[in-house]
């Protein structure tokens, strides 16, 4: 069952770009081919909140991914032995994303409905005095 | 000649509101006695609360922020004491259901060095 995670790494700050990249394409590469899909955006160096082993600052690394949970599990497994990393976590987002998307429908919803009774509502007012009209004309014919 | 004629009347009236020229008598008292009347300008009643307090709100609620998330630390920041520490609820007027999404943000984000456990980033 596919679900949605986010894995957010950190990798050392005086790694290479190129390197950088060869490690999320596999790490890509891995997910897909186990049938998920993947997205990474790159946050660039950051300064960590407390010192993490004997580093200051990191590279920061975000990736959207929707699989099972074992391709996760593996991707953390790679991620556990790249030297590089220095920490990862791993959220499940499906559930947060499900609420958001009903509470969005609910407010649009809400919307919706505070935009209708207008047009509703006015073409009730001139109905009446088209009634009453068709009265008098038909009493003369 | 004005002088002379206000300290007799401040040591008559010492319980009335003419506290200034008492000053130069008893510099100790004029002290604590100043910011007492300045401290509860919204509550002129006696006894009674001396502060005016506004009502605390969600700021969830209020704007409308659905997604809490530990990625947004500048939101996050704000609910975090200087010592690191997650505001509690009753300062920040957080209501509860928010509360408990943005005390796990908070978390999270300390997991991935996003905001510090403990002090202030560095």
């Amino acid at each position: 069952m596919n679900r949605n995670y986010e894995l957010m790494f950190i990798v050392r700050p005086d790694m290479v770009d190129e390197d950088l990249n060869k490690l999320i394409s596999t790490l890509e590469s891995s997910v897909t081919t186990a049938g998920g899909t993947a997205k990474s955006e790159v946050w660039g160096k950051r300064r960590l909140a407390y010192r993490v082993g004997r580093f200051n600052d990191g590279i920061f690394v975000l990736m959207m991914i929707e699989a099972t949970g074992a391709v996760v599990h593996e991707v953390e497994r790679r991620l556990r032995v790249t030297e590089p990393v220095i920490k990862f976590l791993t959220v499940r987002t499906d559930e947060e994303l499900k609420r958001l998307d009903k509470i969005k429908k609910i407010r649009d919803s809400k919307k919706k409905a505070s935009a209708t009774p207008a047009p509703v509502a006015a073409p009730v007012t001139p109905a009446a005095p088209e009634a009453g009209t068709e009265t008098p004309a038909s009493a003369p014919a | 000649m004005a002088e002379e004629t206000k300290t007799p009347s401040a040591r008559v009236g010492s319980s009335g509101g003419e506290s200034r020229p008492e000053r130069s008598e008893r510099p100790e008292r004029s002290g604590p006695r100043g910011p007492r009347p300045g401290g509860g300008p919204g509550g002129p009643r006696e006894g009674g609360r001396k502060y005016f307090r506004r009502k605390k709100v969600c700021k969830f609620c209020v704007e409308k922020i659905e997604a809490v998330n530990y990625k947004d630390v500048r939101l996050l920041a704000q609910f975090v004491a200087e010592s690191g520490k997650i505001t509690p609820r009753r300062l920040t007027g957080v209501c509860t259901p928010h509360q408990r999404r943005l005390s796990r943000a908070i978390k999270q984000a300390r997991n991935i060095a996003l905001l510090p456990f403990a002090g202030r980033a560095q």
